[in-house]
């Protein structure tokens, strides 16, 4: 049986098999939580320190240590599976997930297993393109521990072994199987981190580890209802891959059963490289983690009146700014969806609209040159140094007439590179649009003589080269002059 | 209930222990006979709920997020079996498994 | 030439008269630290002998007499200044080895200390050695120790009981007046009745377990052994508290131990008759007899009840705790500590160590609890042992709401026997069926001697509901006083 079909080409499956099945994915995803110390020790959680030496007893697992957990852990669970709309458990029981790895210090991972602290939540995301919103159902959000480092390239035929990381708090947040295409993993996996972002309860970038995900993917006829046999994906580094796996196994599955042959359970690894799943173990391992409850921690009680405090205190999510963005600033669906990408840009948005109450604009001008900025400089809206009510300020010169829409832009340039004010920069760079009503005239008249074809042409009727000779006029007044002001002078000259 | 030889091998294999055939088929002999004596057990039943702990109110106290850790009196060095420039080294891993996901 | 040792005989050996000796100047700590130090010589309490001690160092003990010296003026001295202690080798302790009598552990220093140990200090204890122990606390006569197998005092072809059979030894022997051990089904009371002296456990959560080598974490805790119960109660006093560090460790208000009514006027102690079976040594059975009829004397009333779960305490023993040991020793995998024997790859590391660290007692508890943890197994026992434990500790609930203020039992069903005479495990473990019930309910429980069968010490067990300890050590003084030296003929 060959694992090295890509989702391009197949081998032994049609589109018409492809067709005939449907996917079934359920998603796990492990989130790291924004603590100053680990979850069962006080150790800091502080990326890049040397290799172990955010270490101690406990998450070293020597003989005597104990673990004890950290509040902020439950705080920041509870505010992710809040958020997932879960049901949460007043009373919750740590257990040990038992193996033996190099990585895991104590031989077992404190986790918990058939009494989680949330179950029954779900999650709304866009869907990709037009397609209608879907929610996806939350199975579980529990805590737990994160296992430490190992790295295999750096000595020669040893594996070595960093447990900074050991005791890192984690939450996985598990779904049902209800996502139907790598598209809508996509999109589900797009929503959670937007929420999590929003939430402030973890960087959850992928890329730094934050935040991981495993694929749970089966096929089945379509409008069938039980599942068919599953896989497990692994070592997905990013939503692309995660999606482009999911395909490519999906493909691999259809293949198999459209030949009459069954899938068989196994943990796969995406090879992006390759573009293709391979297995992840030359032999099959027993999983049998023996889970019993955790004997060093009595149970986790969380009263109602932590549970209502925490829900008191959530920002406000994405689903509902995006929703208010639309109804109180007049803005479009696609807009609302770039300033609610992330939080700190919408605050911004919000700031600047406060101040200059025109929401369209600002949108336009938060979304095109703000961004652009920030792209540029490679960096995020918090280190911007044009605070919004400067912004602001820009935007009322232009409206004002006092600043041409591109003359904004150069100031806009300069503003996010100095951190000075628009009024200022406008005067020394000698930007301030021109509207004196007899400067315009002299151009106007000048531009109509060295354009005389030009100019009959729009006084006989064609409208649309109004456009070329206020063009003109700009070139003349080296970009200052007010073109609205130009245009009603030309029109009124020419004879509207 | 009597435990076989390949239960006892694999539960060896589960608790990484190492046991020649010869204890294998010694500890199989024990372990059945232990487990004879447990069969008063079975007379038990599950009424109240398997695994409940008398759930108090009270419930487990957290601690704050705060630091400074557990001072380590010796550094790991100290005790590590075997490090190098900070790292605890074990043998390479023989299977196919990414090192970043649990086995 | 004997060298008086901390014994009962000798009165001036209570902490209470050392540490007053030690305060007024009368006597040095250093001098005690030598008497001690001396007897272990006399009574050979090493390798050579008795091998209770497996580690000590006359130098250290000197530095900490010494330092203790300059606190001495002041309150500051703290409840146990100048007595010399030994601690059970599986409790960590700085700048000792922490070995647990294993050889996986062997040589290694723990880089913290625990708690308990930490207070004994604070409280100006001398820690003079690290005693033996059945490996990782598994066993019931220090015979299973890698380091070889402790002597009963008394003699030499029995044993003292275990699993802390080294410190019970070290006490019994005069080496020091008061030990620690550790109870997970016994260890300590067991010992303790053995040796002829007083064991106490405390409630689950009372004492801290951070620095004690877990076996089973929900049956774990560090119990005291003394020559008196007064000095045990003063020990006990001195390690009790909540800690942070524990998250098991309870919050709960510390008595006074040393306080207590002198009279038994009022007080009910049951007597359970599944501890007085029919086929249990009757000349135990008439020391307990007469033990009761002291209490009596002194104005308790006895009543007879029944803990009718008591059966189901050693398969549901032999199931919880082999589980969660199971668990616990998975950490000693050669990666960051301890003994690594090195084979074909991970995998052969990891069974090459274990296989040659771990001995065959140890060995035998993890394949069990493996195996009652395993798929396909954890309902069949381990959920069951666990509602039956739930119906253990209601036993006791029951008798004591019904006006039972303490239990009294014998501890043991014989007294010390010969050294490799219980070959079959399931024998051995049966020399814990009075001594385990309480481990699983929780409750605090103590050993005092009782008296003598064949020239060997039996001991009485008395049994208190959750953070009762102050009456049962008040019942347990008054009895003791009564007995007089009785109790050791």
């Amino acid at each position: 049986m060959s694992v090295r079909e890509t989702a391009e080409s197949p081998r032994g499956a049609d589109p018409g098999a492809l067709g005939a099945f449907e996917m079934v994915v359920g998603l796990e995803v492990h989130v790291q939580l924004l603590t100053r110390t680990k979850a069962f020790c006080r150790c800091a959680t502080d990326f890049g320190a040397p290799p172990n030496t955010n270490v101690c007893p406990v998450c070293l697992g020597l003989p005597g240590a104990l673990p004890v957990l950290n509040e902020h852990v439950v705080d920041l669970a509870l505010r992710a599976a809040i958020a997932l709309d879960c049901e949460i458990h007043p009373v919750s029981i740590f257990a040990r997930k038992n193996y033996f790895y190099p990585d895991l210090p104590k031989g077992y991972q404190i986790s918990q297993y058939d009494r989680p602290l949330a179950t029954a939540g779900r999650l709304t995301s866009d869907g990709p393109a037009d397609a209608p919103a879907a929610t996806v159902r939350i199975t579980r959000v529990h805590i737990e521990e994160d296992a430490g480092k190992s790295v295999h390239d750096r000595f020669a035929g040893v594996s070595a072994i960093d447990l900074n990381r050991a005791g890192v708090p984690l939450i996985e947040i598990v779904s049902e199987p209800d996502i139907r295409s790598a598209a809508a993993a996509g999109a589900y996996l797009r929503a959670l981190k937007q929420l999590l972002e929003y939430l402030e309860v973890s960087d959850v970038n992928m890329e730094e580890g934050s935040l991981r995900v495993d694929a749970n993917v089966s096929a089945r006829p379509v409008g069938a209802s039980t599942l068919g046999t599953k896989t497990e994906l692994k070592n997905l580094n990013s939503f692309s891959a995660v999606e482009r796996a999911l395909d490519a196994e999906f493909a691999r599955q259809c293949a198999l059963l459209a030949a009459g042959e069954r899938v068989s359970q196994q943990t796969l690894l995406w090879d992006a490289n390759a573009g293709a799943v391979r297995p992840a173990r030359s032999k099959e391992e027993s999983h049998d983690y023996r889970y019993f409850p955790e004997p060093d921690l009595p149970p986790l009680v969380v009263d109602r009146a932590r549970i209502k405090g925490v829900r008191e205190h959530l920002p406000e999510l994405p689903a509902a700014r995006k929703t208010r963005y639309r109804e109180a600033f007049a803005l479009g669906s696609y807009d609302a969806d770039v300033l609610t990408a992330d939080r700190p840009l919408g605050n911004y948005f919000e700031e600047v609209a406060r101040a200059h109450r025109d929401p369209k604009t600002v949108a336009n001008w938060v979304m095109g040159e703000v961004r652009a900025a920030l792209n540029a400089r490679r960096i995020e809206i918090d280190r911007f140094p044009v605070r919004p009510a400067d912004v602001a300020e820009l935007l009322d010169l232009v409206a004002g007439g006092v600043l041409s829409g591109t003359a904004a832009k150069r100031v806009f340039a300069i503003m996010a590179e100095t951190g000075e004010r628009a009024a200022q920069i406008a005067a020394r760079e000698g930007l301030v649009q021109i509207r004196d009503d007899e400067a315009l005239h002299q151009w106007i008249e000048q531009v109509i003589a060295e354009h005389e074809p030009e100019a009959t042409r729009y006084a006989r009727g064609e409208r649309k080269l109004l456009g070329v000779l206020v063009g003109f006029v700009m070139k003349k007044s080296q970009g200052r002059a007010d073109p609205r002001r130009v245009n009603q002078l030309l029109a009124e000259r020419l004879g509207a | 209930m009597s435990i076989s030889l390949d239960e006892v091998r694999h539960i060896a294999t589960l608790a990484r222990l190492g046991i020649s055939d010869e204890r294998a088929q010694l500890a199989a002999e024990e372990l059945s006979s232990i487990l004879a004596h447990m069969q008063v057990l079975s007379r038990v039943d599950d009424e109240r709920g398997a695994g409940s702990t008398g759930d108090s109110p009270i419930g487990m106290t957290l601690r704050h997020d705060a630091g400074p850790p557990i001072p380590l009196l010796r550094a790991p060095a100290f005790f590590a079996p075997e490090m190098s420039e900070g790292f605890f080294l074990v043998p390479r891993l023989a299977t196919h498994e990414d090192p970043e996901q649990s086995p | 030439m004997t060298t008086a040792g901390f014994g009962s005989s000798s009165p001036e050996g209570t902490v209470a008269a050392l540490r007053a000796s030690v305060i007024s100047g009368q006597r040095s700590p250093r001098d005690i630290v030598d008497r001690s130090f001396a007897r272990a010589a006399e009574v050979r309490a090493g390798a050579d002998g008795l091998n209770a001690i497996l580690w000590s160092d006359v130098d250290a003990a000197h530095r900490e007499a010494a330092a203790l010296e300059s606190r001495l003026d002041g309150p500051h001295a703290g409840q146990l200044a100048g007595i010399p202690i030994v601690v059970k080798d599986n409790i960590a302790t700085a700048g000792s080895p922490t070995t647990c009598g294993s050889r996986i552990l062997a040589g290694y220093h723990s880089p913290f200390e625990a708690t308990a140990v930490t207070c004994l200090r604070d409280a100006g204890a001398i820690i003079v050695g690290k005693t033996n122990l059945d490996e990782f606390a598994m066993g019931s006569s220090t015979e299973f120790s890698a380091f070889g197998r402790t002597k009963h005092p008394l003699d030499p072809r029995l044993v003292p009981g275990g699993s802390s059979g080294g410190s019970a030894a070290a006490v019994a022997a005069g080496i020091t007046p008061v030990a620690l051990g550790s109870e997970t089904g016994g260890s300590v009371r067991q010992p303790a009745a053995f040796c002829g002296i007083v064991g106490v456990k405390p409630t689950y959560g009372r004492v801290s377990r951070f620095g004690l080598v877990a076996f089973a974490s929900s049956l774990d805790q560090i119990g005291v052994f003394g020559v008196t119960v007064a000095d045990a109660a003063t020990v006990l006093q001195t390690i009790a508290g909540r800690d942070p560090l524990d998250a098991t460790s309870v919050e709960a208000p510390l008595p006074n131990y040393a306080e207590y009514p002198h009279t038994l006027r009022g007080v009910v102690i049951g007597k359970p008759r599944e501890y007085f079976p029919e086929q249990l040594d009757p000349r135990i059975a008439d020391l307990c007899e007469r033990a009761l009829d002291r209490c009596r004397a002194l104005g308790a009333t006895v009543r007879d009840v029944s803990l009718p779960h008591t059966e189901l305490a050693i398969p549901v023993y032999y199931i919880v705790a082999p589980a969660e040991a199971s668990s616990n020793l998975a950490r000693f995998d050669g990666v960051r500590y301890g003994l690594r024997v090195t084979d074909d790859g991970l995998r052969g590391m990891y069974e090459a160590t274990r296989s040659n660290g771990f001995g065959p007692e140890v060995t035998r508890r993890i394949l069990l609890g493996t195996y009652v943890l395993s798929a396909g197994y954890y309902d069949a026992y381990y959920t069951k042992a666990m509602r039956a434990r739930q119906l253990i500790a209601s036993d006791f609930d029951a008798a004591f709401n019904s006006g039972v203020d303490v239990l009294f039992t014998p501890t043991t069903p014989t007294t010390a026997f010969a050294a490799g005479s219980r070959s079959d495990p399931y024998e051995m473990y049966l020399s814990d069926i009075f001594t385990v019930t309480a481990n699983l309910a929780g409750i605090p429980a103590l050993s005092l001697p009782i008296g003598r069968v064949d020239g060997l010490p039996v001991g009485g067990q008395l049994l208190a509901p959750h953070f009762g300890e102050q009456r049962m050590l008040g019942v347990a003084q008054l009895l003791e006083h009564s007995l007089g030296a009785e109790a050791h003929r």
